[in-house]
């Protein structure tokens, strides 16, 4: 197996795997996050501004750690820097 | 497929590179602008008021009073900057409803242009409140050990802003453009129309965490 397809075997797996593995943790975390904010609203439906606010805060705070495997995984995919070197040193051959 | 609106240059000399971004930034600020002083020609206090000056003073009413409520005494001084923040956001993500259209804030250099400017406004607007040495002497706070760790909360909150507001952008339209090379027909149009959603939201949180950020450099520590 040469060096070639060995980068874009491994690229692609680690792709898949990174976005699956990397979206547990958020959507664990984003439940938890909502279901908190639906129980103090109905606690305390007056301050309903405040918490809605401060969920949709920390939502974007926990939504970035899936956006940061996203990136990474399109980046493999799409912009491989590896994948590019090799497709390169193959096309001067 | 392209991943950013950087590729697709349209002029190049040299080093000076006159890409998609580029042209899409400046057209967007142009229109911006020449609504704004269309509407403000001739405003008026009292009596009948026209429709896009009444449009005008709710968003500009609505982002000082969620500016007051992150816990800034004055939003008149934080309005210009946070407003522009969102509202250039807001409309360079809406406006990827128009056919052909790829949004700017897809491109990593210009979410990392508002992130720096973000950071680089922070740090004037705590200047400005507690004077040069009261605010680095913020950063000794609460213990001197906790200096480097500061420090980097600070970078690194600049670089989570510029991820964020890319990746939430350019997947949406990476999803749309795969989307029309398997099923053109419907689904398209519902990764659209998430996209603007996402993107109303993305507006509304970049502009949100630059104010906390503001509040927390500009709060008066007592003790």
């Amino acid at each position: 197996m040469d060096s070639m397809t060995l980068i874009g075997i491994v690229s692609i797996i680690s792709a898949g795997i990174t976005v699956a593995l990397g979206s547990i943790a958020p959507a664990l975390g984003e439940g938890r996050a909502v279901s908190t904010a639906l129980t103090s609203l109905a606690q305390q439906p007056d301050a309903a501004s405040t918490i809605t606010r401060t969920l949709f805060v920390g939502l974007a705070m926990i939504e970035s750690i899936a956006i940061y495997c996203l990136v990474i995984s399109m980046i493999l995919i799409f912009a491989n820097p590896f994948w590019n070197h090799v497709i390169a040193q193959s096309a001067g051959k | 497929m392209r991943l950013s609106p950087d590729a697709l240059v349209f002029w190049r000399h040299g080093f000076l590179v006159l890409n998609s971004t580029i042209v899409t930034t400046w057209a967007l600020m142009l229109v911006m602008t020449v609504a704004a002083k269309l509407v403000t020609r001739k405003l008026a206090t009292e009596g009948p008021i026209s429709r896009w000056q009444g449009v005008l003073e709710i968003v500009v009413t609505t982002i000082q009073r969620q500016i007051k409520e992150v816990g800034l005494q004055h939003p008149e001084k934080y309005l210009g900057f946070v407003g522009t923040l969102f509202l250039f956001i807001a409309v360079s993500n809406l406006c990827a409803i128009l056919p052909g259209y790829e949004p700017p804030t897809g491109s990593l250099s210009t979410t990392s242009a508002l992130a720096i400017s973000v950071f680089v406004a922070v740090q004037l607007f705590g200047i400005e409140e507690q004077g040069f040495g009261g605010y680095l002497k913020s950063y000794l706070k609460p213990t001197v050990i906790m200096l480097p760790f500061n420090i980097i909360s600070e970078l690194s909150r600049t670089f989570a802003l510029a991820i964020r507001l890319f990746g939430n952008i350019m997947s949406g339209t990476m999803i749309v453009a795969i989307l029309l090379t398997i099923t053109p027909l419907i689904f398209p149009i519902f990764m659209n129309l998430l996209g603007l959603l996402t993107g109303m939201v993305q507006a509304y949180i970049f502009s949100i965490l630059a104010t906390v950020y503001i509040a927390a450099a500009t709060r008066t520590r007592e003790g």
